[in-house]
């Protein structure tokens, strides 16, 4: 996925480390730390004075909103803007202890859907700004279409998500835009609430910002809210995404930037690590998810779109309940990230026999290639089923191979004699047959 | 533009990516086009001239340069840019590209392009009218016409699914490797495509399906179309909008796959990057219902598509839309073929007779054919037929130079080769072997500075500076004993044909005014005979229309100083067989001849 979000620790940093470049006019204190837990905050006040110095707040920073509403930001001990490094480091310790249930989305201050339960692992501890409302201000930009939107409003904070479409002033810009006009309409459209005297300063902020958000090739980013004091810019909030594709050329400017899980979500599994490590060091293609391991129905299939049909035709005549991953390798792997992938899977599939006691089914799916080897490929899937062969008969699996492309027909003839040599069920079919029937097949079997 | 590409459409092939190259002639061949779908081949870390492929059972070479600019220059009719660069440069090299024009259409195969660049790269292609497919593809086809890189795989696969010629669909998709498995289904449920183009995956691709849904709408081979769509994006809606407005008349069969999705939150990436659904209007099945809604043909599933196909297709055909195929004559390529080891461009021994540049030797052998051995050398060497002039120059030149006498190093090496003992041909390399920079080299270095002075517009002072500079004397200037008021004769004899035959002498028009300042500094100073030849050359390679290029090459690759070897070659043969006539016996050089200074080698 080309969008992946980052932590608001290091959204913060990006722009910290370009302040000068963009916001000349403003000054940003960056008094902001990530810890993972009490202690490292308490050893961090030694060479950070204003953790001693000043009135704290402390939240999670681990990509989910709404968590004023979830109660998990620490802002008062018994009046707003008390949190002395004391009560903070006391406090984080606390909410990492135990799991915590998070609700995503809120109707007013009540709970919607359902709430996720994980550990709170890392909290984000900055100085408590005291402020007025009327300091507050909203700002954001992301693609939308074709065009570059940037959105703005005199308000931050929660009262601008209640209020969307009269409090926030939206403003289009084409890809080709030059700055000069990005900035002249920025100025022509600075929300009507800012103040008049604030205007001009916000426009300029707006235009940095702006800037900031294209070159350095964020997908998303949000301050909500941000406080001008004067020349004086303080984040409180900020949600961020990067276009990570940019990654090769944005190594400086983004520094040591990290993609983590969202809360709640499994963490990954060592498997699928190791794939997206071997996806990463190879020129090919090798993507895997798991969506339900003890399912009884495996893909293995060549192609970014083949997978999906697949996918799309097991949920059909299947339901997802015996569905139990996602993923596909393409762009011509060699035989031995094949093996390694086959391997992966195998491994996973032969872990538990299905609880109703069926025979489990491997799809060895795919269209016709275009430039993939099929032999080649097939070759390294022939070699796992070589080593868990044994795992493979245990556990009962059926086979059922579908594919086409160069040397499709010494690849099935291979896959078929490797298989019946190894006494596992196999059933193999080349362009003849349509792309996802052997789905049907193995149903209706 | 109501097609894509036609059977004359040629592409300039960014990166040298031999097997993608291949299955682009394989296809030519098949076909049967006259010309190879790629023109010419950009490699910019490469320094071959070109590069081999099979046409069929024989090899043709399909010419490499370093820049976009260089092969468009070369084959400005290629207007088809096969971008081939990874993501990296992806976006650099199309850019390059767009800026220099005369590119109706791009193809990009790089995936995972950064999306603000891809955006910019779209938006400026859009701006100078040129038809981007991709990023993130495997290209189109225009069956029967050109193919791009290995879309439709290998050649069997392309026959199996009717992809040698024009059918009746225009099939549109994302995916590349399902766009192979369409062309399949179409091929067993109907007769074909007329034109293809997979779009690519990323979020961000040139053109849409719209784009090329409203080209295929003005191609008159194109009955009816096929949308493969995915989850994620609106594009399929700007189709529903045209069928609306009746820009689309043309019947459309669309799926859009990934209805899966709905089932797990956005967690989980189904296929590719641009397969992302941002709220309910971009999930499959919206999109399904709202083309159906709209009057496309849509299946229940992906399973059911490929009746619909049939369906539909068996309805035109019925109604008379689309009538009968005629199946075209087609070559079939060798399964198995040999790469040549060697490659000859000159002469051919292959038929009745032998034959230089084209011409049977009979044809320019005796003197009735009124050729010489500056036709023969034209012919071998350049692979042209010279005019008289030049032939005749080609003569004079071989003529002068074809001896200096006995005391010159390469007749004395000869001599005394030939004294040792040896056979005609040990004697005549001796001799040789000593041509180089000192010996015979001031024809290839006149040339070169001369011309280099020239082509800088130096002034005769700024010339001799820029030598001084170098801290070489000038190549062709100076004589042992003659000056201008005592000329070498053969240079007069040279000067005299070339302002007689030549159409112009601008090199030695230059020349002499450098030698007026030289011989004003000494005597001696005159232009010399190697000098005079190395310059007439290069202005008859200009009279005769060589680019300044193709003259450097001439210059660095050592033609110049072929005359002088073939030259020289008679009159060194001439001193071997005056040494075997003479039956002169070994030659040892006599020691009162040799300064001795030995000293005592030293220990360290």
């Amino acid at each position: 996925m080309a969008q992946k979000s980052i932590r608001e620790y290091d959204a913060k940093s990006i722009l910290a480390k370009h302040w000068d470049k963009y916001f000349p006019e403003f000054t940003y204190a960056y008094e902001t730390i990530m810890v993972q837990n009490g202690s490292e905050l308490a050893e961090a006040a030694k060479t950070k004075a204003w953790l001693q110095e000043k009135m704290l707040v402390a939240k999670p920073d681990m990509l989910f909103g709404k968590r004023g509403k979830n109660n998990l930001v620490l802002f008062r001990d018994v009046k707003p803007g008390d949190v002395t490094l004391k009560k903070a480091t006391t406090w984080i310790d606390e909410k990492s202890a135990t799991p915590q249930s998070v609700y995503f989305s809120f109707d007013g201050d009540t709970p919607k859907g359902e709430a996720k339960t994980d550990m709170l692992t890392h909290f984000v501890v900055e100085p408590f700004t005291p402020h007025s409302q009327e300091e507050e201000y909203y700002i954001s930009a992301t693609c939308v279409g074709d065009n570059d939107m940037l959105y703005m409003s005199a308000e931050g904070g929660m009262e601008v998500e209640q209020g969307w479409a009269e409090k926030v002033t939206e403003v289009a810009f084409a890809i080709t835009d030059t700055e000069e006009q990005i900035a002249t309409k920025i100025r022509a459209n600075v929300p009507a609430d800012v103040a008049a005297a604030d205007k001009a300063k916000f426009a300029e902020f707006a235009i940095g910002f702006f800037r900031a958000y294209r070159e350095l090739n964020f997908a998303y980013l949000e301050i909500n809210p941000f406080v001008m004091q004067g020349n004086r810019i303080e984040l409180l909030d900020m949600v961020a995404k990067l276009d990570d594709t940019a990654g090769f050329m944005m190594a400086q400017q983004w520094g040591n930037v990290e993609y983590p899980t969202s809360f709640g979500m499994e963490e990954k599994s060592p498997e699928v690590l190791a794939i997206e490590d071997a996806d990463s060091k190879s020129g090919a293609s090798l993507k895997l998810t798991i969506l339900k391991p003890e399912a009884r129905i495996w893909t293995m299939v060549a192609g970014g779109g083949a997978s999906v049909v697949y996918a799309d035709t097991i949920a059909d005549l299947a339901g997802i309940n015996d569905l139990a991953n996602y993923g596909e390798y393409s762009g011509g792997p060699t035989t031995s990230e094949t093996k390694f992938y086959a391997e992966t899977l195998l491994d996973l599939m032969t872990r538990h026999k299905d609880a109703q006691g069926r025979d489990k089914v491997l799809i060895i799916g795919g269209a016709i290639a275009n430039f993939t080897d099929v032999a080649k490929t097939f070759t390294g899937i022939i070699q796992a089923f070589e080593k868990y062969a044994d795992k493979m008969k245990e556990v009962g699996i059926r086979i059922y191979v579908r594919r086409g492309g160069p040397n499709y027909e010494k690849g099935l003839k291979d896959i078929k004699e490797a298989a019946d040599r190894l006494g596992l069920y196999i059933e193999v079919y080349g362009p003849e047959t349509h792309v996802t029937d052997i789905v049907r097949m193995a149903l209706e079997k | 533009m109501a097609k894509l590409y036609t059977k004359d459409t040629q592409a300039i092939f960014w990166n040298n990516n031999t097997s993608a190259i291949q299955r682009m002639l394989d296809y030519d061949y098949t076909i049967q086009r006259k010309k190879p779908s790629v023109a010419a081949i950009v490699a910019p870390t490469s320094s071959n001239k070109f590069e081999k492929f099979f046409y069929g059972p024989d090899e043709v070479m399909i010419p490499s340069f370093k820049t976009t600019a260089a092969a468009k220059a070369a084959q400005p009719q290629a207007d088809v840019f096969l971008n081939f660069a990874s993501f990296r440069t992806a976006y650099e090299v199309t850019m390059e590209a767009l800026d220099m024009g005369g590119f109706s259409s791009m193809m990009i195969t790089a995936e995972g392009i950064p999306e603000r660049l891809a955006r910019r790269m779209n938006a400026y292609a859009r701006e100078k009218n040129v038809t981007v497919i991709g990023p993130a593809t495997v290209g189109a086809i225009a069956p029967g016409a050109f193919k791009i890189a290995n879309v439709g795989g290998t050649i069997e696969n392309i026959v199996q699914s009717k992809l040698h010629r024009a059918g009746s669909c225009g099939l549109v998709t994302r995916s590349g490797g399902l766009f192979n498995e369409l062309a399949n289904i179409i091929a067993i449920n109907a007769d074909g495509i007329a034109e293809g183009v997979a779009i690519g995956g990323d979020r961000f691709v040139g053109s849409v399906f719209i784009d090329n849904m409203l080209r295929m709408e003005e191609n008159p081979e194109v009955k009816y179309m096929i949308l493969l769509g995915e989850v994620g994006g609106t594009e399929e809606y700007k189709v529903i909008e045209a069928i609306k407005a009746g820009k689309i008349k043309k019947p459309i069969i669309a799926w859009c796959i990934g209805t899966i999705a709905k089932y797990y939150d956005s967690g989980v990436q189904f296929g590719h990057a641009g397969a992302s659904a941002n709220g309910e209007m971009e999930t499959a099945e919206y999109k399904n219902r709202a083309m159906a809604e709209a009057g496309i043909y849509v299946p229940s599933s992906f399973n059911d598509l490929p009746n619909k196909i049939k369906e539909v297709y068996e309805k035109l055909k019925a109604t008379g839309v689309i009538g009968d195929i005629p199946e075209p004559a087609m070559s079939v390529c060798p399964s198995v073929r040999k790469s040549k080891e060697f490659i000859c461009t000159i002469s051919d021994d292959r038929g009745d007779e032998a034959t230089y540049a084209g011409f049977p030797i009979s044809s320019v052998a005796t003197p009735d054919t009124g050729k010489g051995i500056g036709d023969v050398v034209s012919l071998l060497w350049f692979k042209k037929q010279y005019p008289k002039w030049a032939t005749e120059f080609i003569e004079t030149v071989i003529k002068t130079v074809a001896d200096h006498g006995p005391a010159v190093s390469g007749a004395h090496n000869a001599k005394v080769t030939a004294r040792a003992g040896k056979s005609v041909v040990e004697s005549l390399v001796t001799g040789l072997l000593t041509i180089g920079p000192r010996f015979g080299g001031a024809i290839d270095g006149a040339a070169e500075h001369f011309k280099y002075a020239h082509d800088n517009n130096l002034t005769p002072a700024e010339f001799l500076n820029h030598m001084k500079k170098l801290g070489i004397p000038i190549p062709g200037i100076g004589h042992r004993i003659k000056s201008l008021k005592n000329p070498d004769l053969r240079v007069e004899g040279l000067k005299k044909f070339a302002a007689a035959h030549f159409p112009a002498t601008p090199l030695l028009d230059y020349a002499l005014t450098v030698e007026q300042l030289t011989t004003s500094k000494k005597e001696n100073l005159i232009l010399n005979v190697d000098g005079t030849i190395g310059i007439l050359m290069v202005d008859m390679w200009r009279a005769l229309g060589y680019e300044e290029e193709e003259i450097n090459e001439f210059i660095s690759s050592g033609t110049l100083n072929s005359f002088f070897i073939l030259g020289r070659t008679i009159g060194f043969i001439g001193h071997v067989l005056d040494e075997k006539r003479l039956a002169m016996p070994m030659y040892r050089h006599p020691m009162s001849d040799i300064l001795y200074d030995v000293q005592m080698a030293e220990k360290i």
